[in-house]
């Protein structure tokens, strides 16, 4: 089959290949010329999708004074516009950089903690036998979609009745939990697709299931766990509805910038650097792993 | 850990643990689905029947509630239209992008761009459209552009209003100003007008001139027929300066419209060359008192749902993108090429080929983009000012905003986060199908 296919292929590409010897450069210049329109409409969206973030990087660049009379292209038209100024505000500003730790402590314990504990059920799911094994995974497919506001109201009353309310763990609990559904579904997906005979040698050696979880799956199991890292760092570095549910003074960035929305346009020279900063992380991380992201987002929409 | 070190161990002891051991990896995710998920489901559908306090049964009232209470209809109208618009949208746009960066050589870095809002948060996306949309267009982008535009087909005129100085010119600024007498060839046309706002008129502005009669050829000159002290209506006289800038018309003094038109000089002079013989009238273009573009209030409570919309199809356009470009990718080559050497253009490939073969893709985008349609929340929160919140309701922050944000009514709440479960069921129930039904 594979032949035939490169048969077919060289087939196809041959007539090509006579056409484009009968003319050498006039073609290709013809070919850069069609293609010149299409390559200045995606440099015009690119262009398109790339201003919003870079208007807000340079509108916090503006001096306070000037963030509300100018627009960010001042910036550019006058580079010695730009100022560090309202950076240095908010870093001096206790209420952002104690949220920017919040944040920092909710993404970075939860990542950890729903890594574990996927990996446990996923590992179980995928190569443990025990009775309704397939009827419990249908569950956890159901519970996939489940939008989090069927929770809020019934765990805002357990927590304020535990002390979970307000505090770092209760919003690591709930992230965990939300998160589980997709990770045990990557997970299992991922750890099923791993061949048998390795399982099968390492059952046979007689290594425990503890032992093959640790010393097999986990270090084979690695893309999917940084895919699954990844998604649940950005989720939960980027939720806002879950934090303004179950903190008052336990405010990760998001919620203290928009406790700031209210007066929008008198302190925009702090939302607009506060904004900044609570997706600059992301993005970092974002450009470092896209791939693994890439990975999760097809291994989980291609259901 | 200890089964490697036990191996002669009993049968039913070695049963009881292979019970055992998938219990103990399954355990701590199955509290959290049972404690975090399961339960307070449950818990919120029962809640959802009973009123405020929580301890007086009230049947279906929250429901009826639900679908009366006017900002509520609002959240779940507009939920409708989000369903209605987004999905759709976020898919064609993400199929054309994957369509068109198979084409280009920086595909990679396009892609990136593109996908590059995933990474933020949906309420800083918000945040960031909210800074974009700013009515001014000082401020805002969206309206800076579309100024830039508005100009390039019409500029502003230099004058907001003005009255005529005598009778001899009638109109008013919205229709312009038309000379009652007749002009021939050779005439001079002398347009005087009053209550011009000073600041509209230069104060480096040079004194109007009365231009000399040309045969064959109309001249005139438009003028702020004042001066401090007062001066005489309808003279041009030292100290009245010239205004600059108007448009000027010569029409047929039958009917008809403008045969030439032309702008006046600093000192207020125009002059229409080689006019053919006739009766003419002269006027004051309209379009010299069109007021500047003030900006589109993207943040008022009739746009909103728009403005927010195209914050979240920026945001999740590249989501479609990535996911059917890699579809596209496992499309075979050969299917194309044959479908192009069998003499079809490239729209036919597209349409009759390359969408076909995309359908199972195209359309786990689609209902993705549904479920997520159906929960937006933060990004209404960020872009939507308070005084237009009401107005971009959405049944997610329906739901916030009345057992969290101020009403605290947790009984209304509960129905309405049942009635969001009750909307993502459908989907619920395909997942499991499609997933039964490959095992």
């Amino acid at each position: 089959m594979e032949a035939s296919g490169q048969a077919a292929g060289q087939a196809v590409a041959l007539p090509r290949e006579r056409a484009r010897a009968g003319e050498p450069w006039a073609a290709r210049v013809g070919r850069a010329v069609a293609r010149g329109p299409l390559n200045i409409l995606l440099a015009v969206l690119a262009v398109m999708w790339l201003v919003p973030t870079l208007g807000l990087l340079l509108t916090s660049l503006l001096p306070a004074t000037a963030i509300t009379q100018q627009g960010w292209w001042n910036v550019v038209a006058h580079p010695s516009l730009a100022t560090w100024e309202n950076y240095r505000a908010i870093f001096a500003n206790s209420a952002i950089t104690s949220a920017l730790w919040t944040t920092v402590q909710i993404a970075v314990f939860n990542t950890v903690l729903l890594v574990v504990v996927a990996s446990l059920a996923g590992y179980a799911f995928a190569w443990l036998d025990f009775r309704g094994r397939d009827w419990l995974f249908v569950g956890v497919i159901a519970l996939l979609v489940v939008p989090l506001q069927v929770a809020l109201i019934p765990i805002f009353t357990i927590y304020q009745d535990t002390g979970l309310f307000d505090t770092v763990l209760g919003l690591v609990l709930f992230h965990v939990a939300f998160g589980l559904p997709f990770g045990i579904f990557l997970m299992r997906n991922f750890f099923i697709g791993i061949p048998r005979d390795i399982m099968e040698s390492a059952r046979i050696d007689g290594a425990s299931e503890w032992r093959i979880f640790t010393r097999l799956i986990l270090p084979l199991g690695l893309p999917a766990i940084a895919s699954l890292a990844i998604f649940q760092f950005l989720w939960t570095w980027n939720d806002l509805i879950v934090a303004l549910t179950f903190g008052r003074n336990t405010q990760p960035l998001t919620v203290a910038i928009f406790s700031q929305t209210r007066q929008f346009g008198s302190n925009i020279e702090l939302i607009a650097p506060a904004s900044f900063l609570s997706l600059a992380i992301p993005l970092v991380v974002f450009l470092a792993f896209q791939r693994f992201f890439v990975q999760g987002l097809l291994a989980g929409s291609v259901k | 850990m200890e089964a490697s070190a036990l191996p002669a161990a009993t049968g039913a002891g070695r049963r009881r643990r292979e019970r055992l051991v998938p219990l103990l990896f399954l355990a701590p995710a199955l509290i959290f689905l049972l404690v975090w998920l399961v339960y307070p489901t449950v818990r919120t559908v029962v809640r959802s029947f009973f009123g405020r306090s929580g301890s007086d049964f009230v049947g279906f009232d929250n429901y009826k509630a639900l679908f009366t209470t006017d900002t509520l209809r609002t959240a779940i109208k507009n939920n409708v239209i989000w369903v209605a618009v987004v999905p759709a949208f976020v898919t064609a746009i993400g199929l054309i992008f994957a369509v068109l960066t198979e084409r280009i050589r920086w595909s990679t870095a396009f892609k990136t761009v593109v996908f590059m809002p995933m990474a933020i948060s949906l309420f800083a996306a918000g945040v960031i459209w909210r800074v974009m949309d700013q009515t001014d267009p000082s401020l805002g982008t969206v309206n800076a552009t579309l100024k830039v535009v508005h100009d390039a087909f019409g500029s502003s005129g230099p004058l907001t209003t003005a009255q005529p100085s005598t009778p001899a010119l009638t109109g008013s600024p919205s229709s312009g100003f038309v000379l009652r007498a007749v002009v021939r060839p050779g005439g001079v046309a002398l347009m005087g007008l009053t209550a011009i706002p000073p600041d509209e008129v230069p104060a480096a502005a040079p004194d109007a001139v009365r231009p000399a009669p040309r045969a064959g050829a109309i001249g005139g000159v438009v003028w702020r027929d004042f001066k401090p002290g007062g001066g005489r209506p309808g003279v041009v006289e030292r100290g009245e300066q010239g205004l600059g800038g108007v448009d000027v018309e010569l029409r047929p003094a039958a009917a008809g419209g403008a045969v030439a038109s032309t702008t006046t000089a600093a000192n207020g002079s125009f002059s229409f060359g080689d006019v053919r013989p006739g009766s003419y009238r002269v006027a004051i273009a309209s379009s010299t008192f069109a007021a500047p573009f003030a900006g589109v209030n993207w943040l008022g409570p009739k746009l909103i749902t728009p403005a927010v919309m195209i914050a979240y199809v920026w945001v999740w356009a590249g989501f479609a993108m990535v996911i059917i470009a890699a579809g596209l990718s496992a499309i075979s080559r050969e299917v194309l090429e044959a479908a192009r050497t069998d003499g079809a253009t490239e729209w036919q490939v597209f349409r009759r080929v390359t969408v076909p073969l995309l359908a199972p893709v195209l359309s786990v985008v689609f209902i993705t983009m549904i479920i997520n349609v159906l929960k937006v929340f933060d990004i209404v929160l960020s872009v939507a000012p308070q005084s237009s919140q009401d107005d971009a309701n959405v049944i997610a922050l329906a739901m916030w905003r009345t057992s969290f944000g101020g009403v605290n009514d947790f009984g209304l709440g509960s129905a309405i986060a049942v009635f969001l479960f009750v909307l993502v069921l459908p989907v619920l129930a395909l997942n499991v199908r499609r997933f039964r039904r490959e095992t």
